[in-house]
């Protein structure tokens, strides 16, 4: 997992309104049902979790499946308590980790 | 999570890739295998549908619910079937939506994905991107604050995918 997320968040943040997050991870998402050309099944290999937390509080979670699509695109809401830092986290099978810190500078 | 096999090989090989090597594959794979044999050993009991919604609900007994679901009712391409969800709530302490389960109802693996929500999601709003191996419904199960599940269904033909439609 070396590639960088991308994460679109709007312009202006205001404190307390609700924002949308959208992300988006490159991943095959391997389902671990398909067979390679030699009859071998390919291991599965997906993004399991994805996690969204606010200076530490749990804002939004997504236990994935292999029935999520490759390359995990997700969309979740955000009210903005103030200003402040989102980390959003996705793992993968296996145990790696990629995480992005983003400043929320929200204005009154 | 659930791990559960499954034997039927084209269902198996559905569930992934690109349509073009999808048909490689499964040419091939149909050419080298005999054909798959039946499921022996669980007879007319719970489909893997059915037996993941039973992890989710545990004995709850969920009731017909709004939730508004968008999503194609023709899905070109199995792979990708952009997907949003919402519930209206207040997502107060005492009254949010905790979590939204999407569910497949004929995937060789039926769980797709579960989304948790806390007080600073504000809404109970989630889109993402599901694979459906076939025309099936999607299944989607809400779980309250209180405890209470709410579920609804929504039929997404799928024209590249195979098997039915």
């Amino acid at each position: 997992m070396s590639l960088r997320p991308r994460i679109k968040l709007p312009e202006t943040i205001r404190i307390g309104e609700i924002i949308e997050v959208k992300t988006l991870i490159s991943h095959t998402m391997e389902t671990g049902q398909r067979r390679d050309k030699d009859g071998k099944p390919i291991p599965r290999k997906i993004i399991n979790a994805f996690r969204a937390a606010f200076d530490g509080t749990p804002v939004f979670t997504a236990e994935l499946h292999p029935g999520t699509s490759a390359n995990p695109y997700i969309v979740f809401h955000f009210k903005v308590p103030g200003p402040g830092e989102l980390e959003l986290t996705w793992s993968e099978d296996g145990g790696a980790v990629v995480s992005e810190r983003l400043k929320i500078n929200a204005e009154a | 999570m659930a791990r559960i096999r499954v034997t039927n090989r084209r269902e198996v090989l559905l569930g992934a890739a690109s349509a073009a090597s999808l048909l490689a594959l499964i040419s091939e794979v149909a050419a080298q295998t005999p054909p798959p044999a039946a499921p022996a050993a669980t007879p007319p009991e719970a489909s893997p549908y059915e037996q993941a919604l039973d992890k989710i609900l545990g004995d709850a007994k969920p009731s017909p619910g709004k939730i508004n679901i968008e999503i194609p009712e023709i899905a070109e391409n199995g792979n990708t079937v952009p997907y949003a969800i919402s519930i209206d709530s207040p997502m107060t302490a005492t009254d949010h939506i905790k979590a939204i389960h999407v569910l497949s109802t004929a995937n060789p693996l039926p769980f797709v994905a579960s989304f948790g929500f806390t007080l600073l999601s504000g809404k109970a709003a989630v889109s993402s991107r599901m694979r459906l191996a076939k025309t099936q419904e999607v299944s989607v199960i809400a779980e309250h604050s209180s405890g209470r599940f709410i579920a609804a269904k929504r039929t997404v033909k799928v024209t590249i995918g195979g098997c039915g439609g």
